[in-house]
């Protein structure tokens, strides 16, 4: 079952790789911030599966943990602040 | 056995629903349309493989951190995506039309010929 998970994180870091060119040619700021909350929903994965891989879930959970309410919170104040600022 | 076909299904599920948002990410021609694709697959995605490493792992105390995880995904990831459409439609951002895909080409359909 490890060789299993290590397959699946290398498939989601190769689609991470994939959607970090959204992120650096998007057209705009707006695709740009759509790229990076993707980006962080799939390391929040790949951090759980780590964590099944070097047989430590309890030490890396807590990390996804922190980095999914970052991401949230990233986002959240990119949009607004975008939203209150009038232009793009 | 019964156990790990279930995870296996759970968690390659959820990497088939992150490929799709993805593509949908990479190839639809808008920002209206990308944010409908990734909106969707990411929260659904999320949801299966990390409900399928719930179910590997057991009944402890990280099996209940990974289901506040997947619950906190299923609920901030909807309310990010309207935000973000929210300030895209405040600022004017215009949606794709079929007719105007030659004529205006700030939306995103410049890279229609790749």
């Amino acid at each position: 079952m490890d060789s299993f998970f290590l397959w699946i994180s290398i498939t989601l870091a190769l689609l991470v790789l994939v959607c970090l060119y959204r992120g650096i040619f998007g057209p705009g700021f707006l695709n740009r911030i759509v790229a990076v909350n993707v980006i962080g929903t799939k390391t929040v994965v790949i951090l759980t599966l780590m964590g099944f891989i070097y047989q430590r879930p309890d030490m890396f959970i807590d990390t996804a943990l922190g980095y999914a309410l970052l991401n949230f919170i990233g986002t959240l104040a990119a949009a607004k602040y975008l939203e209150r600022k009038g232009h793009i | 056995m019964i156990l790990e076909i279930m995870v296996g299904l759970l968690v390659v599920g959820g990497v088939f629903l992150f490929f799709t948002g993805t593509l949908g990410l990479i190839r639809f021609p808008d920002f209206y349309c990308r944010m409908h694709a990734t909106g969707k697959c990411d929260t659904l995605g999320a949801l299966m493989a990390l409900t399928g490493l719930a179910v590997y792992n057991g009944f402890n105390l990280v099996s209940l951190k990974i289901i506040f995880i997947a619950v906190f995904i299923f609920l901030a990831n909807p309310t990010a995506t309207n935000a973000i459409g929210r300030a895209a439609l405040v600022n004017n951002v215009k949606p794709w039309m079929k007719e105007s895909a030659e004529s205006t080409s700030e939306a995103g359909p410049e890279e229609k010929g790749k």
